[in-house]
């Protein structure tokens, strides 16, 4: 009795994430995806065919059948869309690298500092979650603008003569999307550095390496899967991020995240806007399982090593 | 002091007074903090010996070791290397290699890998390199694990690939830092055995840290009983085993009877009386009424039903108080007129006695002349 009922809440356990993939990720995905396969109309809501439940099965039989891939088809035809997700793809891409360059010194650092310190290293490395995410990146629009902070400190210091162009550029972008994913970058370095044995670094030295051959033979290659794990929690919000090319960058700029915003808003083109999604996801699904399948290992691996 | 005979031994540069140091530590502090790990410590070692550090945790011997690799400087004094300076030298650059206490396999690399890695830095061309590893593997006995990761091995394998790892670059001296600490006592007592046999054949010198006293005095031909931090005395294993120069020595090396006595004057000479009414002369003169103790293993008691004959033999009346079988050999527990229990241990040579001891028996133990060591300390 006793193991049956053990057995039915271990079930029921297991049953909540799958009942919180299948309700918030899946069904919403499903309606997406079939949104995509509609056509827009002047109606509310602005598309068709709509399904009704209530005129019988016939009806939505021929509902189903008016579903087509011609947002699809259309999402080809018009290189602005290719245009826009390589340009993301890129922009993310970029993005990541300096991410990277930037939170593995930070990370090392935190590691090597005296175990005491750590905890305030961690705390100042995610304060500034504690500000509205918005509001950080209109701040930027002051540091960056033609007039803004940045410039004068320059113009100042004698850098420069003339104010640098940075607003409404890709390195504005850029900068935007380093600031607000370091984090993202910094913790998982950090968790792969910091529980990294420093012996190991010794055992290097005593074989003939100095500490920079150390570092690149050993402390590296070990702390890929944090270096992996911190790329793709960059790269995939970056692809598809909205607020930062929109307030940063130019007119000019391309992003997937802004395309699909004027299509759903300014055409109110939902079908295609849908379709720009499901693209997109489908583009993302690719790094997400990457990422697993690292992680996974990475577990493994550790799992035996003890 | 003279060399005591247990056995012989043809090597001994330690005695000969032409011979030159290999490893000289000179004068040597480490302070951490306010906190002093090594404190003012001079020690020889010489070419080819396999030497122990052996002492309690918290003594200061990784410490040294560390120094000795370069992973730590010393505050004050100096290492010398072959007759140079260690100071300022950084670890990769001596010709020195440790195998440590964890191990430190690299996880991301295989066996092979693993034992290539100083080759592969030190540039050595690729065929050279396979052909030194694959003597290493050999070498441990892990021709079959080449390719594994290490987490794929016993921790007996992983000591093997650590010690071949530290050895693939023939260094002149190896550092072994509790090498056989992770390992259970069977498979300790064989890698003894191999430890020194690899030690002979290769002829390094060998400079291994143990808090193991068994293991010391197995292993190496000169061990260094430290205790905070300093060196309390070097001697050959059969030299700490019977001449101890302090209580601490005696104490932390095998089972031992202090008997406790004070220095009395007889006829212008120090002697010493104990409370069991043994007298025994004293090699030097020492202030009267000073505390000093006799020290006598267990073995070297012997207890009997007759009062023991023969000149010079110490012999205490003492009852039977416990019996300990060991199998190889029985310690009697004895308790002397003044309370004081010590130990005698008798070897099993025969299977069975005629008339054995029993419990509560009144008994004679005896010790000779020269079992007593002084001790002052
Ligand atoms: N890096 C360090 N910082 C502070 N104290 C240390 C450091 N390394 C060792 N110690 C201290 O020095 C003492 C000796 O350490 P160690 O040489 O490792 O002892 P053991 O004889 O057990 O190998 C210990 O009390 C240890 O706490
Ligand atoms: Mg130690």
């Amino acid at each position: 009795m006793q193991r049956a009922i053990s057995a039915v809440t271990r079930r029921l356990v297991i049953l909540i994430p799958y009942g919180w993939l299948l309700f918030f990720f899946l069904i919403p995905f499903l309606i997406v995806l079939r949104i995509s396969m509609s056509t827009s109309a002047v109606a509310m809501p602005p598309y068709t065919p709509v399904f009704d439940w209530s005129e019988g099965w016939a009806r939505i039989r021929s509902a189903l059948s008016e579903l087509s891939f011609d947002n699809y088809v259309w999402l080809a035809g018009d290189p602005l869309y290719l245009n826009a997700y390589l340009s993301s793809l890129w922009i993310a891409l970029v993005s990541t690298a300096l991410t990277l360059l930037i939170a593995y010194p930070m990370a090392y650092g935190m590691a090597k500092a005296p175990t005491t310190l750590r905890p305030t290293l961690v705390m100042l490395v995610i304060l500034p979650f504690w500000t509205s995410f918005l509001i950080r990146v209109y701040a930027w629009i002051g540091i960056l603008k033609p007039e803004g902070l940045f410039n004068q400190f320059l113009l100042s210091m004698g850098v420069i003569r003339e104010p640098l162009i940075i607003l409404n550029t890709n390195w504005a972008i850029y900068i935007g999307i380093v600031y607000c994913y370091l984090p993202f970058m910094v913790l998982p370095l950090y968790s792969a550095l910091e529980k990294m044995d420093h012996s190991l670094t010794e055992a290097a030295l005593d074989l003939g390496c100095t500490p920079i051959q150390a570092f690149w033979r050993v402390t590296f290659p070990l702390s890929l899967p944090g270096v992996i794990a911190g790329c793709l929690l960059v790269f995939i919000p970056a692809v598809g991020e909205f607020v930062i090319p929109d307030l940063l960058g130019g007119s000019e700029t391309l992003m997937i995240g802004r395309t699909l915003w004027n299509e759903f808003n300014g055409n109110r083109d939902w079908p295609v806007s849908s379709a720009v999604a499901v693209v997109l996801l489908l583009l993302l699904v690719v790094p997400i399982m990457l990422f697993q399948t690292a992680q996974a290992r990475a577990e493994r691996a550790e799992r035996e090593g003890r | 002091m003279k060399s005591l005979g247990i056995f012989r031994r043809s090597f001994a540069p330690w005695a000969d007074p032409n011979a030159k140091p290999f490893i000289s530590f000179r004068n040597v502090t480490k302070r951490f903090g306010d906190f002093t790990a090594v404190d003012n410590l001079s020690l020889d070692i010489y070419t080819r010996e396999f030497f122990a550090l052996l002492g309690g945790s918290g003594c200061g011997k990784s410490t040294l070791l560390r120094m000795l690799a370069g992973f730590e400087q010393p505050t004050s004094g100096e290492i010398m290397l072959d007759g140079q300076s260690l100071s300022g030298i950084p670890p990769y650059r001596r010709p020195v290699n440790m195998m440590f206490q964890s191990y430190a396999l690299f996880p991301h690399m295989s066996v092979e890998k693993n034992i290539a890695f100083g080759l592969k830095q030190d540039g050595m061309p690729k065929t050279e390199i396979a052909e030194r590893v694959a003597q290493m593997l050999k070498l441990v006995k892990l021709e079959a694990f080449a390719a594994r990761k290490p987490h794929q091995l016993s921790g007996g394998q992983r000591q093997r690939v650590a010690l071949a790892r530290s050895l693939a670059k023939r260094p002149k001296v190896l550092l072994l830092d509790e090498p056989l600490g992770a390992l259970d006592k069977k498979l300790r007592e064989e890698t003894q055995f191999e430890l020194m046999d690899l030690q002979y054949e290769l002829g390094l010198t060998f400079v291994v840290v143990t808090h193991d006293q068994e293991e010391a005095m197995t292993m190496s031909d000169r061990i260094a009983v430290m205790s905070h931090g300093r060196v309390i005395q070097v001697a050959t294993p059969a030299e700490i085993y019977e001449a101890p120069n302090s209580r601490f020595v005696a104490e932390f090396i095998g089972d031992v009877n202090m008997i406790e006595g004070k220095v009395a004057l007889e006829d212008g000479r120090s002697i010493l009386r104990t409370a069991e009414g043994i007298s025994v002369a004293l090699p030097e003169t020492l202030a009267e009424g000073q505390s000093v103790a006799l020290a006598v293993r267990p073995e070297k008691l012997k207890v009997s039903r007759q009062q023991p004959e023969g000149a010079g033999v110490h012999a205490m009346r003492g009852e039977i108080w416990d019996i300990a079988y060991f199998g190889d050999m029985t310690v009697f527990h004895v308790k002397l007129p003044s309370g004081k229990i010590v130990k005698a241990s008798s070897l099993n040579a025969t299977r069975g006695v005629e008339d054995p001891f029993g419990y509560d028996e009144q008994i004679w133990v005896s010790f000779e002349p020269q079992a007593g060591i002084v001790l002052k300390g």
